[in-house]
């Protein structure tokens, strides 16, 4: 496949590069991982496969060869040939197809999955793509012009096509955009640096998404917040979801490319199960904190786990049947 | 971890947690944290995602869906296997660190805050590439970039604040905040004072190590001219 339009910022994520924290590596990743596994379920691919994460405006891409797509998470309403395709739903694409991504709906990034395996780089047991060093995804870097991606492995599907320049797939995920404003978060290890009436101002005021929101973090606009304590933190480590409260009483809320570690108080943290909706979220978009417990953190994860892993098994068997009765 | 060092577990969210043995920058303090990083690290637990050691704590991702149970949460589930290790004497062999002698160009051309720290301390520049040549560093630990290192502590004489806004540096740029000293492995914004540069390269993506420095190696500098400079580059580094 070619890139015939460059986006302003599609790069190659899967769910991250772990293990090698302890050096300064961070991890990368989608930033909205539930729509990037979907994406790769409905393909009955493994959860893990790397996939495009595609910012507005998106890039042109011309597939040389027929294949499989999907593309969940944020609707940027696109199109194959000129004909719009569905969301969340399996498409088959003749060669020479051409998908374009003509307007931002909603959300603020989408997910590209391919069914072919793609020639790309494993950097550090990962294809994140790793701007600040140059490494894994392709050629460790945002797709440009003129890009040509491999495909590992051939897939005749000429005649499912049938002449078609594209083939929707029957099956499809429904209902699994979330588009809440109010965000659950579990207190961070220095929550208690914020007075009684600083902790409520964190709960009931709305907080807006500033234009410094990127893969590295979001700073937000809001009151200004106090801390009581003035104390020094050496660095420790911090994590994709870690809200910290900068000097200046602001606060920013660190995403997938965030460092490894930080020394500003860490006054709460998202849960996992909402990072991917946070990841959806733009400058200008306004947030609530609303506190939750551990427990039903960890449920929530669970339960999201168990969904993508079951949709995944059912999918990888609707594909192969599918592709054997048209094939 | 043979003598008891107080510490607290608090989680980072639903996914990791901090083992922390006080906001402080100790030496013994931090080869405690590297003791038990290297120990659980060969453990290889399969419900570990991730180990983040730092000065004086360890993070530890983990697998909540893996370690999910319904009468227990993953928190308690891991905290537990954790505590269990942390109660022991654990006899660890002491980990080989290794020693670099590194070079760093401390000329006006590469150390672009040289003057502002000498009007600051009220030090000629000779007396500080003296002061910063004389000691060894422990790499404390790793952070900010692929390759970072946080080492310390430097004399107290060279000791300055980072600056209020981050500039652009090159990679090898060395440079000093507060108590610690560090190279930039990569060209980035950075917010520490810029005394030098050294031509050794302590990132190589192409590396299957790209990292030249690990956490509890030690590291002295010494002083080149910038001909030094230019040959260390252009061939053997």
């Amino acid at each position: 496949m070619r890139i015939t339009r460059q986006g302003v910022l599609d790069t190659v994520q899967d769910l991250g590069r772990y293990g090698y924290q302890y050096l300064g590596i961070n991890c990368n990743g989608a930033m909205d991982k539930f729509s990037m596994q979907l994406a790769n379920t409905l393909l009955g691919k493994d959860l893990n496969s790397p996939v495009f994460e595609i910012h507005f405006p998106a890039s042109q891409f011309l597939f040389e060869k027929e294949t499989i797509i999907c593309i969940t998470g944020g609707d940027f309403l696109p199109t194959i040939n000129d004909h719009a395709i569905p969301l969340d739903r399996p498409v088959a694409v003749c060669k020479k197809s051409i998908l374009k991504f003509e307007k931002l709906q909603t959300g603020s990034r989408c997910y590209l999955s391919i069914f072919n395996e793609m020639k790309l780089d494993k950097w550090m047991n990962s294809y994140s793509t790793n701007l600040k060093s140059g490494t894994g995804g392709f050629m460790g870097r945002n797709l440009l012009k003129n890009d040509v991606i491999l495909f590992q492995n051939g897939l005749n599907i000429s005649t499912l096509l049938h002449e078609r320049d594209h083939v929707v797939f029957p099956w499809k995920a429904n209902d699994v955009v979330d588009t809440r404003n109010e965000i659950e978060f579990l207190i961070g290890s220095e929550w208690h640096w914020l007075t009684r009436d600083v902790q409520d101002t964190f709960q009931e005021h709305w907080f807006q998404i500033t234009n410094e929101a990127d893969r590295m973090g979001y700073q937000l606009a809001g009151p200004t917040l106090e801390c009581r304590n003035s104390e020094q933190l050496i660095s420790s480590a911090v994590s994709f979801g870690t809200v910290q409260l900068l000097p200046n009483g602001q606060l920013i809320i660190l995403m997938a490319d965030h460092q490894t570690a930080g020394g500003y108080p860490r006054v709460a943290q998202i849960i996992s199960a909402h990072l991917s909706i946070l990841g959806q979220k733009k400058p200008n978009d306004v947030i609530k904190f609303k506190m939750t417990s551990l427990v039903e953190a960890e449920k929530k994860i669970v339960s999201q786990k168990k969904y993508l892993l079951q949709l995944q098994i059912a999918c990888k068997f609707k594909m192969e049947e599918f592709l054997h009765a048209h094939l | 971890m043979n003598a008891y060092q107080p510490y607290s577990i608090f989680p980072l969210g639903d996914s990791a947690l901090t083992i922390d043995f006080g906001n402080i920058i100790s030496k013994d303090i931090n080869k405690k944290v590297l003791q038990l990083f290297h120990h659980l690290k060969a453990v290889a637990d399969k419900n570990i995602v991730d180990l983040v050691p730092a000065y004086s704590s360890l993070t530890v991702y983990y697998d909540v869906a893996f370690l999910h149970h319904s009468e227990k949460t993953a928190f308690d589930a891991i905290t537990e296997i954790l505590e269990e290790w942390l109660s022991r004497t654990l006899n660890l062999p002491e980990k080989q660190n290794k020693h670099f002698d590194i070079p760093v160009c401390y000329s006006k051309k590469f150390g672009i805050d040289m003057n502002h720290l000498s009007e600051q301390n009220y030090l000629t520049i000779e007396e500080i590439i003296q002061i910063h040549t004389s000691k060894i560093y422990k790499v404390y630990m790793l952070g900010f970039l692929p390759g970072f290192t946080y080492m310390g502590e430097v004399d107290h004489r060279i000791s300055i604040e980072r600056k209020p806004v981050p500039v652009k540096v090159p990679p090898g740029a060395v440079g000093i905040a507060g108590r610690q000293t560090g190279i930039y492995p990569l060209e980035s914004p950075g917010g520490w004072q810029i005394i030098g540069r050294t031509p050794t390269k302590v990132f190589r993506k192409e590396n299957k190590c790209p990292v030249l420095f690990y956490p509890g190696d030690d590291v002295k500098f010494h002083s080149i001219s910038e001909d030094e400079f230019e040959n260390y580059q252009a061939g053997r580094t």
